[in-house]
């Protein structure tokens, strides 16, 4: 944009842009690390552990949860048609393309998204990420590249961790609650989830794992070029909220424009 | 001067600065900077705050660019450079920040070990031994397990420093070794300071507003403010400057700044609107 152009645009135009512009700067530069060979295997695992393995017990409660929920609003609706054996294809089908990884997306931005975000922010507020530059440790691969990785890895699992503990919830209400037989539940499911739902799953979870960690790590590394002045408490604070917000507004955006292409 | 600056004269130029000039917006915080460092020299910049002196370091370590100028370090050009030559040039170098810059999340001496397991291919057990030898001359023996944030501020610059050296690098950067500290503290580090130079002949390139310190370590100080260098030289030729800021500075004189009255009240009721 020329300098004209910049003077005439609205300021929030200007930020907005700029953001956008750092970011996807920012993007370009880690899928150079990410391409190379993969030296920081010990921080990746760490970071598996952290995004994935630790958020196991909320993904597993919050996906049990959901599939009871899922069967019991669908139990009441199919009830009233006697179309009760339905049950299974309708909580499985509701899981596997939407609800398990849109719900997955932003279990993990609240839980790990938020963490990492605040993490790197911190660093560079404390100078750590100019630390490591200066011992010859580029960030991008050793702090950045990881976490990609990582969540690239973890998410897509966690969905499918998800799927399962929600598909054995609805059948907790379907066949022990409300008496449905087991074979019907499952046979429902394994008639009406064809590959491409699964495809979809999978779509979705690995973009909404490349929206999560791309927003929440670069905001965070990005941090000392905010418009406003972002160091300190009150700027890590406000940067990490304007991640979480930013990037779950993005997964349901990114949800409706996968949906929209692949149904 | 010292018989070990008198030496450090005759030494290879480590660093050199010309024509540096950086901003902040329209605000020149330096203009035309030019000065060398020589192997084995410990050079102090001394400024007020807001004088630059945390931009000039960070212009010569790389960390920012500034608006014109070049900077040759070890005899390559940090300024223009690529990312890789960059970092090719920063495994000579070791920078110790104010306040450590330990990564938090790490033990201390996992933070020691951070540049040699990256930097190196050297064993396990090496690179545990080196690390080992850096935290002792540190004073830090038997703080290995403990975390950044379990240690006092003193402790933390200590640990920066064991981090900054353990590579034995040429030149070794310092951001204000002394801020913050009890006098006993900041002596024993600028002890350490003078050991680093004289048992590992590292070229020493410090920046502090402690004169105490300056005048027990430096071969040479810089002294800038209002975007220039003030006075360059030894503490005998810095004290001969006829500059009343320089000898306000020195004396720790308050400075009778001239004041434009108009730009104040500006400044006074300047958005009383908002």
């Amino acid at each position: 944009m020329s300098d004209a152009a910049v003077a005439f645009a609205p300021n929030w135009l200007v930020v907005r842009i700029a953001t956008l512009g750092r970011l996807g700067l920012f993007f370009a530069l880690v899928s150079l690390h990410v391409a190379r060979p993969w030296r920081q295997w010990r921080v990746t695992l760490a970071q598996i552990h952290f995004i994935g393995t630790r958020s196991l017990t909320v993904i597993a409660v919050a996906g049990g949860f959901v599939g009871m929920v899922v069967a019991l609003q669908f139990y009441d609706t199919l009830v009233r048609f006697g179309s009760v054996s339905l049950l299974g294809a309708a909580v499985g089908l509701s899981l596997i393309r939407e609800l398990a990884p849109v719900l997955t997306a932003l279990i993990v931005i609240g839980r790990a998204g938020s963490a990492m975000c605040a993490e790197i922010g911190i660093m560079r507020s404390d100078n750590q990420i100019d630390a490591l530059e200066c011992m010859a440790i580029d960030p991008y691969g050793y702090l950045i590249a990881p976490r990609f990785i990582a969540t690239l890895i973890s998410v897509p699992l966690l969905t499918a961790i998800f799927n399962v503990v929600g598909i054995a919830g609805g059948w907790f209400i379907g066949g022990v609650i409300f008496g449905i037989s087991e074979g019907s539940y499952f046979a429902g499911i394994a008639d009406s989830v064809l590959p491409r739902d699964v495809l979809m799953d999978v779509v979705k979870s690995c973009s909404f794992s490349l929206i999560i960690v791309w927003i929440c790590t670069g905001k965070g590394y990005l941090l000392h070029l905010d418009h406003r002045p972002a160091f300190g408490a009150e700027g890590v604070s406000r940067t990490t909220t304007d991640a979480v917000v930013a990037s779950s507004i993005t997964v349901l955006f990114a949800d409706f424009i996968i949906s929209a292409l692949m149904l | 001067m010292s018989t070990t600056a008198e030496t450090a004269a005759s030494h290879p130029v480590a660093l050199e600065v010309r024509g540096l000039s950086s901003s902040f917006g329209k605000l020149r915080v330096l203009d035309g900077i030019d000065f060398s460092v020589r192997q084995e020299e410990i050079f102090v910049i001394m400024g007020e705050s807001g004088a630059g002196k945390t931009t000039l370091l960070r212009h010569v370590l790389g960390l920012a660019a500034p608006d014109t100028g070049e900077i040759d370090l070890l005899g390559s050009p940090l300024h223009p450079a690529t990312r890789k030559s960059l970092f090719a040039l920063r495994k000579k170098m070791g920078v110790a920040f104010q306040h450590g810059a330990l990564i938090n999340s790490m033990s201390v001496l996992d933070n020691i070990e951070l540049p040699l397991r990256q930097n190196t291919k050297l064993d396990r057990s090496t690179i545990r031994i080196m690390s080992r030898m850096k935290l002792e001359m540190m004073n830090l023996g038997g703080f290995e397990d403990y975390m950044p944030a379990q240690l006092s501020g003193g402790m933390l610059k200590r640990a920066g420093l064991a981090r900054a050296v353990v590579m034995d690098p040429r030149i070794l950067f310092f951001d204000e070794p002394s801020a913050g500290l009890d006098p006993v503290t900041a002596a024993e580090l600028d002890g350490l300071i003078l050991q680093l130079r004289d048992a590992l002949k590292m070229t020493i390139i410090v920046v502090t507003h402690a004169l105490e310190s300056a005048v027990k370590i430096a071969d040479r100080i810089m002294i800038i403010g209002n975007g220039g260098i003030r006075a360059i030289g030894t503490l005998e030729e810095i004290r001969k400057s006829p500059d009343t800021y320089i000898q306000s500075l020195l004396e720790r004189r308050t400075l009778d700044r001239d004041v434009d009255g108009d730009a104040y009240l500006e400044r006074l009721t300047a958005n009383l609107d908002e």
